[in-house]
């Protein structure tokens, strides 16, 4: 495999805009958050939504516990017929992915991708435990965390890292969020108590709400709409096995094989956007991403910094896009993740053209 | 800023869950206390077991018993244990590879603390005491010094096999109804119904969601409707409401689209205090309000003439 197939169009995110943030938003419904970056983002392209070609998003209605919500977030979009549009329930970077492929196959000229998540309605260790197998884990309630902390157990027992490697990676992230006026947790965060051994609170993401909006355009039109369009070279997501206890918690196959679908090996990247909520997750990510010193790593604070779900993975390529937009980046990598572990893993790469 | 509405919110449901004959065999040895794994194409014993081979994508039958002791792979100590896990004092998450499997099972761990965990740890299945066939007939584990216990040398055919689960599941929320909705369920409270009106196109909603679901933009003024509307669309209902809120309803009765003066978007209601067969489209009506409730609990005729038919031609 010598890395992807150039797509047979040329696609590019040409717009982005997210939320603040923050722990809960409960003076809003979801539509209500999700409205202004809707709107952000055809303001900044001049695009209205009757220009649309193709509407997808990502979001769980586990989060608040309201069925179909997504169609209530419909009419922050103005979801008058005809309206192609589709939903995924899952991170918002799988909604991207569908509306990449609409615009690939010459199905749509332009795409909004928009996905969020309002998790202060609930209590997120104990919702996403429902996403488990039905059979063998869910009826034993464990939690995201307590997951996570056996995978950062076998990486520390493997000798990869230890507790401070731990906690030197959030560190990282959160200095680096101070930049990015999004984040809900930036600068000086304590490492903290122990939640589930080894991982403390601040190898934790925030718990909080957000939404995230993009939007993606094909050929001469993204250009028209962007005066650096970040050129999508390559997107691919592949999922690990089933059964947590098949896997090795310490590698992430998946996602070195979507990297290399998406072409991420056939030339340096200059900076990745990695969607690691625990902080020992960027290392296996970066195992398996083959990523040195010389890659800018998250530097809008990735998801230690803020964890809106279903949206952060959306997030992730919405913040390399950006990079690209101004000039920072040249070819940026993004990856999203969704299940417990790594289970799922999405793979973008996206480029700026050569000045 | 008016004070923000929020109330909690259960949502609880038992899922009824057939099972495969693999997952059978499985849950099955558990409530008899006999630890099955299934063996892939490459020989690897899979515990618990998969119906299919994970590498191959095979189907896979072949089931092999395995011991109630093993080996700790990984762990994490867990100091808070949340509802519905396995143990309600502190424990460590364990992935568990039984002696004679190749893969981990999860499960939890009594231990008096982190200190006594290691991966490596030697471990036996404590069993449940009452089994049914579910994960949850194995209790815990707990740490076990020695070697691996013997196994009985079962078929794994079982004579009465588990079929199926019952996998309840409970998650609380706290529901909050946002700017727009919050408004509303605010002047209900007052007996007054309010919507929004878009500022594009200058349609009303009815109960407003805080967007135009045509424009596609924020709604933002608050407009009082009604109290009286009109019929636009019914239907006559003969089946007995089962909820014990409605369960005093008689039937038939009529569930109608009441579209209140001064809104563009029609509400669900139930129309009373008449008839069912003498309710007709243009019909005007006017809510009842009951002590104590929360939204109109009927809406009767008004005894005007019927409305005209055009204007309502669009709300339907």
């Amino acid at each position: 495999m010598t890395g992807a197939r150039r797509p047979a169009r040329d696609v590019a995110v040409v717009a982005f805009a997210q939320t603040p943030h923050r722990r809960a938003t409960e003076e809003v419904s979801e539509v209500e958050m999700l409205m202004p970056v809707l709107h952000a983002v055809l303001a900044r392209t001049g695009l209205r939504t009757a220009d649309i070609g193709f509407t997808c998003s990502g979001s769980s209605d586990y989060l608040a516990g309201r069925p179909f919500s997504f169609t209530l977030a419909l009419d922050g979009v103005g979801a008058w017929p005809p309206i192609a549009e589709s939903h995924v329930e899952t991170d918002g970077a799988w909604a991207f992915h569908e509306a990449w492929i609409k615009l690939i196959t010459g199905a749509a000229d332009t795409a909004l991708v928009y996905a969020w998540g309002k998790s202060s309605a609930g209590s997120p260790r104990d919702i996403l435990t429902r996403q488990l197998d039905p059979y063998y884990l869910a009826p034993l309630w464990p939690d995201s965390v307590s997951l996570a902390a056996l995978q950062a157990r076998a990486l520390i027992d493997a000798g990869v890292v230890d507790e401070r490697g731990l906690a030197a990676v959030a560190t990282r992230n959160r200095a680096a969020a101070v930049a990015n006026p999004h984040a809900q947790l930036s600068g000086d965060v304590p490492r903290g108590d122990y939640v589930v051994r080894p991982l403390r609170t601040g190898d934790c993401p925030p718990v909080g709400d957000g939404a995230a909006a993009l939007i993606l355009a094909a050929g001469d039109r993204a250009r028209e709409l962007c005066e650096r369009p970040a050129w999508i070279r390559g997107v691919d997501h592949r999922v690990e096995a089933h059964a947590l206890g098949l896997r090795d918690l310490t590698d992430s196959p998946s996602t070195r094989l979507a990297a290399e679908r998406a072409g991420a090996f056939d030339r340096p990247v200059d900076t990745a956007e990695l969607h690691a909520p625990f902080s020992h997750q960027e290392i296996v990510l970066r195992r398996a991403l083959r990523l040195g010193d010389d890659v800018l790593l998250n530097p809008s604070g990735g998801a230690l910094a803020a964890h809106p779900l279903m949206a952060a993975g959306l997030i992730r390529i919405g913040e390399a896009a950006t990079r690209v937009h101004r000039g920072r980046s040249d070819r940026a990598l993004a990856h999203a993740t969704s299940g417990p572990c790594l289970q799922q893993n999405l793979v973008a790469v996206v480029e700026g053209d050569l000045r | 800023m008016p004070e923000i509405l929020k109330a909690p919110l259960t949502v609880e449901f038992p899922f009824t869950r057939s099972l495969g004959p693999v997952q059978s065999a499985f849950l099955t040895g558990l409530r008899d206390r006999v630890l099955l794994g299934a063996r892939a194409a490459n020989g690897r014993v899979l515990v618990p077991p998969a119906e299919y081979d994970p590498e191959s994508a095979e189907e896979i039958r072949d089931l092999v018993e395995v011991a109630p002791t093993g080996t700790v792979t990984t762990w994490a100590w867990n100091p808070d244990p949340r509802r519905g896990q396995p143990l309600a004092t502190p424990f460590a998450w364990v992935l568990v590879r039984l002696d004679g499997a190749d893969t981990g099972l999860l499960h939890a761990l009594d231990a008096p603390g982190p200190e006594a965990v290691r991966t490596g740890l030697r471990v036996r299945v404590r069993w449940a005491v009452e089994r049914r066939g579910a994960i949850t007939d194995i209790a815990c584990f707990v740490p076990h010094d020695g070697p691996p216990a013997p196994t009985t040398g079962h078929s794994g055919v079982f004579a009465d096999p588990v079929t199926g689960i019952l996998a309840p599941a409970r998650l609380d929320y706290t529901y909050t109804p946002g700017r727009a909705l919050g408004a509303h369920l605010a002047a209900l409270a007052e007996r007054r119904v309010v919507g929004e009106r878009c500022p594009s196109c200058r349609k009303v909603y009815v109960p407003p969601r805080g967007a135009c679901p045509t424009c596609g933009i924020a709604t933002a003024e608050q407009v009082d409707v009604g109290p009286r509307g009109t019929v636009t669309t019914f239907c006559v209902v003969n089946i007995k409401a089962t909820h014990t809120a409605n369960s005093d309803i008689e039937v038939p009765y009529v569930y109608a689209h009441i579209a209140l003066d001064g809104a563009d978007l029609p509400l669900h209601g139930r129309v009373g205090g008449v008839p069912h067969d003498r309710v007709r489209m243009g019909m005007r009506v006017e809510p009842v309000w009951t002590p104590g409730s929360l939204h109109p609990d009927h809406y009767r005729p008004t005894g005007e003439p019927d409305a005209d038919h055009d204007p309502h031609r669009d709300r339907r």
